[in-house]
Order: C-alpha cells, then structure tokens, then sequence
C-alpha cells in the first residue's frame, strides 16, 4: 500500500469482494469486525503499515461467517463498500454504511499486501 | 552463714513445702561442705535439676526466713536478711529460662532498684504471691539496713551465732556501709542539684533587679540630693515618666518570660550566649552609672529634663538588648540546618532529628528531650538473648591464662572438662548457630502472637462484663453499681492472667506494676474507650518517659565529645551521650543547600486530545 499523501490519489491494488449478509432474527449479519477511522488512534493500528492511516481495517472474522466464506482475510484495509469511499470516514459512519438494512448484498473493494506482491509478482515475470 | 542455712534447711527437709525436696536437702547437706565456688555450682546444678518456677527459689529463701524468725531472735533474723541481699547481689546471673532473665549481674546507680529484683515498690505482678512475700521483707530489709546498724552488732550478743557472727557482721557491714555512703553522697548530690537548678534563675532575678531599678534611681536621686535646684519640666516630662513607667513594665515581664523558669538541665560548661548577654547587660547599666556619677551627681546638674532623658534612653538600650536575647537564645536556633542521627548501643533504636545551630551540649540537651519522647523505653531483658548466643560460642573455647602464676594457669572452660574434641563440636555448634538463631526467631513470633490472641480475647470478655449505667439503670440494685475502681478491680482477674502471661514473653513484665495496670484499667472504663486502646500500652514498649523514672536505666548522662562542648555543630560532628547501662551515639550532617528554579506554566497550556480505538463488529 503507499503512503498517504493528503489530496494525492491512491494507488493500490484492490480486490472485489461480495458479502452476502446473513439473516439472524431481524438483523442482518456480515460476520467481521472493523476499526479505523478519521476520528479514531492510527497509532494503535495493529494491521496496519503506515501508522499514520486512518483508514478501515478488518479487525476480526468469524469464522464461517458470510464475510469468511465470501474471501475476507484479517488485516485487509477496506477501500469502497458499495461505492461509497472507506479512505476518508469517520469510524461511525464506515458502520452505517456496512450495515444498511435495506442491502443484502454489500460490495467490498479490499486490498491487502499480499495482492501487491502478488502483481508485483506476476510483473516480474513479464 | 550460707553453712548454716544447709544445717537449718536440712534439719527441716521433710517440712519444707517445695517439690523434691527431699533431694533438695541432700544437695544441700552437700553444700555445707564446699567452698562458695563450689557450692555455687552445686546450687546451679540443683536448680537445673528441679526446674522451678521463677518464686521457687526465692521462696524456698523465704521459708528458710521464715523459720530463722522461729529459731531465733528477730533482730538476728534482720541480719540475716541483710547478708541474703548481699549474697544475692553477688550471686553470678543464673539465668535458665527466659522469664527470669531479670537476674543479670548489673552495676546499679545507686537510686535504682536492682535488677534481681524486677518489681517496683514491691508491688509484684500478679500470679506471684510467694515472690511478693520475700520482696517485701526485702524492702524492709534495705529500709531497716539504713537506719540500724546497731542492730548488727546487737546480734553479735546472741550466743547461738557464735561461729558465724564475724561472717555476719563483716558482709552486713560491708552492705550497709556501701548503701549508707552511696545514701549520703546521693544527699549531697540532690541539694547542689537543687543549687544548680536555680542559680541561673537567682542570677535573672539579679541581674533584673539592677536593670529595673537603675533608671528610678536615676530619676529619684536629683529629687532626693538637690531639690530645689532642679528646674521643674512640664508636660514633656510626664510623657517621658509614663514613656519610662511602661517601658520598665515591658522589660519586667520581658525578663520574667525569658530568664526566670527553672532550668532544665544542668550543663557542663557556661552557656556562650547567656553569659555574653548578662555581661553586655552589667556592662550597659556599669556605664550608664559612670556617666551618670560624673556628669550628673558630681555637677549637680539642673536640668531635670535632660536627666529624665538620659534615664529613658537607659530602659531603651535595655530593652534592645533583651531583644538580642530573644534572637541569640531563642530565634537562632529554631531554623533546621543539621540532621543528626541518634543511635542506642544496646539495640540498635535509630532517629533522626533536624535541629538547628545549636552549641554541642544544647543539642545533646534537645537531643535527650526527644530521647524521652521518641526512644522505646531500653529493656535490658531483651539483650540476654544475644549474650546468651555469644556465651555458647565462647563456651566452645578453652582459655589458656599462660601469664598468670599458679593454680590461676589452668583452662577455663564453661561446661564440663572435653579438651580434643571440643574442637569439631565448636566448629560445629558455629555452622549451626545462625540456624538455632532462626529457628528460636520463628518459635518466639509465635509463640508471641499465640499469647497475644489469647489476651486479646480475654480483654474483650472482660470489656463485654462492664457498661456504663444509663439513666434507665437507677433501679438496679445498689449492690450492682459501682464505681470505677471498683469496676475494674472486678474485671482485672479474668484478663490478669493472659496480660501477665503475654508480658513474661516479651519480657516487659518489670515496666508495670499491678497498680498500674489497674489505674489504667480504670482509666480506660471512665473515658469509654475500646479494649483495643486499653491493650494498646501493653503491646507495644512505650516511650521512656512514659513510665517512671524508676524504670528508665537512664539518670545520669554523661557527654563524651572531642571537641568542644560549647562550640557548634558542624558538618561530621560526633558525639556520645553515655548513661549507666547504655549509650547514645550522635552523628550531624547538614541539611543540603537546596536551589530551586522556577517554570511558569501557563493556564492556557492545558489542552487534550481524545484518541479512541473502537473495533465494531458488523
């Protein structure tokens, strides 16, 4: 991931994700937990490699839950959910988005080191 | 004497009320025949035999009296208590267990009372009726040894104490003598005491007499000499009369207030300051009469004006040099610029105190008042465990006297006659010491605060029995009510026993008397306080000037210092406090001179920052 320069683009790799929520009771589940956040400690981050990122990290999944089976590993930093941006949010509202009542299916772009060194990767032996 | 006692005692075996007896009297019809060393050590053996309880021994004494009074006549009877004491007062210290441990052989300033002897005003604690009995006819004892010595050589009329009476009389003697002489010096100690005290307060009173009565004289002397001559001042005058009267007020109390109190030490030296100022003072007033002689009385001078004048600037110079006073003897020092570090010899008890500039014996003066008042009074029966310790090691060692010529050159050893193979069993009883050492600690604690429960549970029990009567208790029967002593002498006996037992073990049974305990017994009941603050004095040793002054071991002091002891304290300054039984070893630093830097902090500085990390799961 590069380092965040404010008002300059981001460029990263990301991948799609689709989580299909789950239904429990009157409530829709997507299984993971999330931190971050502008308002929040970057400091504290423990995914994270720039400390200074306030972005939205998964903290947490469980396992066999809908975000588990639709490929969302700990440690990966959300970038879009539906569109809706993840990089600038406060922690708050990262959650209303996710957790849409109307919404069964949330779409995630997601990146995580990995996927660099894997395009990085795959580059190389071009 | 001592043969006579194994002759009467063994006549009398079979009556004597002590257990074993019978063994007793055939140790003793042995005793008659030994030399004293001997029959010392026969005596410890028979006591290691029988093991008594502490009154035993003295009670077995007592009986022996006891039957002297019956064979013979009183007065002989008295003698015999008087060599009794003496022989007891050399007896070497027996000491088999703990709690008679008082028994150690102590050089006694001659107004305390020995150490044998643990009880006060023989007054014993209780449980010890039998050693009550002897203590008191001992006591009577010592008071009849000072007032009769006739009745020494009266005894020497009674032809039954034919062999022996020159034993009699030659230790009697020695023993009355001894208390009588240390008796008159002791008399003659207290009147220049007496003396001492109140000389600086007679040299206050002098020297304020000269002070107040100087400047009336000035002003009565024109007025009496040469009247009327003297031009006669108005209204400026009688200022300066009332100015005068009110000022010579305010130096008479001035002086009563700073000079005249009893002193509270006898110092070694003169004290610096004080002399200084009563010098500057006589020199003042000395120059004042010179100018006065001369230039008033001897030219008559007229102007009564200027006379009164001079006199009131007399009572001003005055009354600024009591103010020196004030700032010399009692301002200088209150300001803390030394620690001093104060450590007992016997124990160990530390200090520390910060005092101010003070001359070595004023600070060795205030160090002693906080002595009495901070120091747990000094428990010398706490201190035999250690020479006990010390004795077994020695005991190992067999000391060769080389030099000295005759039966003196022999071993001496302690216990029994091993030579060779002392030599493992010392190295041994050395590599085993510090762990009797431990365990003896481990046992003590408990056993400590086993007596310590006990007593405490005791003293609630007894606390439950005794409430104060209300107002709806004025039906009780009038037998049921009592008064405070009687209260206490009520509940005393149920709590007697464990409190007696509980001091035995910490060996603080010699600090309080029977009486005591009950004066504070009823002391607590009347101010409604709790068991716990009743047992607080017994659980801890308290300061010294708590108790008496019988029991302080601390009368005389004696001030061993290299320097000086009218200058300052300085930085390293040493000094030693010592007293009869023990000492008190000083030690000054100075208080370090402290620089402080100032950073002002502005209020508005004050501003925070929340930072959360909040994980939400979804």
């Amino acid at each position: 991931m590069s380092s965040y320069i404010p008002g300059q683009p981001v460029s990263v790799v990301v991948q799609k994700i689709e989580i299909h929520k789950l239904r429990e009771g009157d409530r829709l589940i997507l299984g993971f937990s999330i931190g971050g956040g502008i308002d929040q400690d970057p400091s504290q981050n423990p995914y994270s490699e720039d400390k200074s990122d306030k972005g939205i990290y998964v903290t947490r999944i469980a396992p066999g839950g809908p975000a588990d089976v639709a490929g969302l590993r700990v440690g990966d930093k959300i970038m879009q959910v539906n569109g809706w941006d993840m990089t600038m949010i406060k922690h708050y509202q990262a959650l209303k988005k996710l957790t849409k009542p109307k919404e069964e299916v949330v779409r995630l772009l997601v990146t995580r080191k990995s996927l660099e060194q894997a395009v990085k990767g795959a580059m190389g032996l071009h | 004497m001592d043969q006579l006692v194994g002759k009467c005692l063994a006549l009398r075996a079979p009556t004597a009320p002590s257990s074993g007896s019978s063994e007793g009297a055939a140790f003793r019809l042995l005793l008659e025949k030994r030399r004293p060393s001997q029959r010392k050590k026969a005596q410890r053996l028979a006591t290691q035999i029988h093991p008594t309880a502490p009154g035993q021994e003295k009670h077995r004494g007592s009986h022996v009296k006891q039957k002297y009074g019956q064979c013979y006549s009183s007065r002989s009877g008295r003698s015999n208590r008087h060599t009794d004491r003496s022989r007891d007062r050399h007896k070497p210290s027996s000491s088999k267990d703990s709690s008679r441990s008082e028994r150690s052989v102590v050089i006694n300033p001659p107004d305390s009372p020995s150490q044998e002897s643990p009880v006060h005003n023989g007054e014993p604690l209780p449980g010890e009726p039998r050693q009550l009995l002897n203590l008191e006819r001992m006591d009577s004892a010592s008071v009849s040894q000072k007032k009769s010595a006739s009745s020494v050589t009266e005894s020497s009329h009674d032809d039954n104490w034919g062999e022996t009476t020159t034993a009699v009389t030659g230790t009697s003697e020695l023993s009355v003598s001894q208390e009588e002489v240390v008796g008159l010096g002791k008399e003659i100690q207290d009147r220049t005491q007496n003396v001492r005290r109140y000389l600086p307060v007679a040299l206050g009173l002098f020297v304020g007499l000269v002070v107040a009565a100087t400047p009336l004289v000035f002003l009565l002397l024109p007025a009496l000499l040469w009247p009327d001559q003297l031009q006669v001042c108005g209204s400026a005058c009688e200022g300066l009369f009332l100015s005068i009267s009110f000022k010579l007020l305010i130096l008479l109390l001035a002086i009563w207030a700073l000079f005249l109190r009893p002193g509270r030490a006898s110092l070694p030296r003169v004290d610096v300051y004080r002399a200084f100022l009563t010098t500057l003072t006589l020199l003042l007033t000395m120059s004042y009469w010179l100018f006065y002689g001369v230039r008033i009385l001897d030219a008559q001078d007229e102007d009564y004006h200027g006379i009164v004048q001079f006199a009131v600037s007399l009572v001003d110079s005055q009354l600024f040099v009591h103010y020196l006073a004030v700032v010399l003897l009692e301002l200088r020092h209150l300001q803390p610029c030394y620690s001093v570090c104060v450590i007992r010899s016997t124990d160990g008890e530390t200090r520390y105190y910060n005092i101010g500039q003070l001359s070595i014996q004023r600070a060795a003066l205030s160090i002693l008042e906080y002595y009495y008042r901070d120091f747990p009074v000094h428990n010398p029966a706490l201190l035999t465990a250690a020479k006990q310790r010390s004795a077994k090691h020695l005991a190992g060692l067999k000391v060769y006297n080389v030099d000295a010529p005759g039966n003196a050159a022999g071993p001496q050893p302690s216990n029994g006659n091993q030579s060779r193979p002392m030599g493992t069993a010392a190295s041994k009883r050395k590599d085993s010491a510090h762990n009797e050492l431990y365990y003896e600690e481990a046992d003590y604690e408990r056993r400590v605060r086993k007596r310590r429960a006990r007593l405490v549970v005791a003293v609630e029990e007894a606390f439950t029995h005794v409430r104060r009567m209300k107002k709806e208790d004025e039906q009780a029967t009038p037998s049921d009510i009592m008064d405070v002593r009687e209260a206490a002498l009520a509940v005393f006996p149920s709590l007697a026993r464990a409190l007696q037992k509980y001091l035995r073990t910490t060996r603080r049974q010699h600090c309080h008397s029977m009486e005591s305990i009950q004066k504070h017994l009823s002391f607590c009941l009347i101010n409604n306080m709790s068991p716990k603050a009743f047992l607080e004095a017994y659980l801890t040793p308290g300061p010294t000037l708590q108790y008496g002054p019988e029991r302080w071991m601390a009368d005389q002091w004696t001030l061993v210092s290299e320097a000086s002891v009218t200058t300052g304290l300085k930085q390293g300054t040493d000094f030693l406090l010592k007293c009869l039984d023990f000492s008190l070893a000083v030690t000054v630093k100075a208080i370090p001179y402290i620089r402080f830097k100032e950073e002002y902090v502005d209020p508005k500085s004050h501003k925070f920052l929340l930072l959360l990390q909040s994980e939400t799961s979804v």
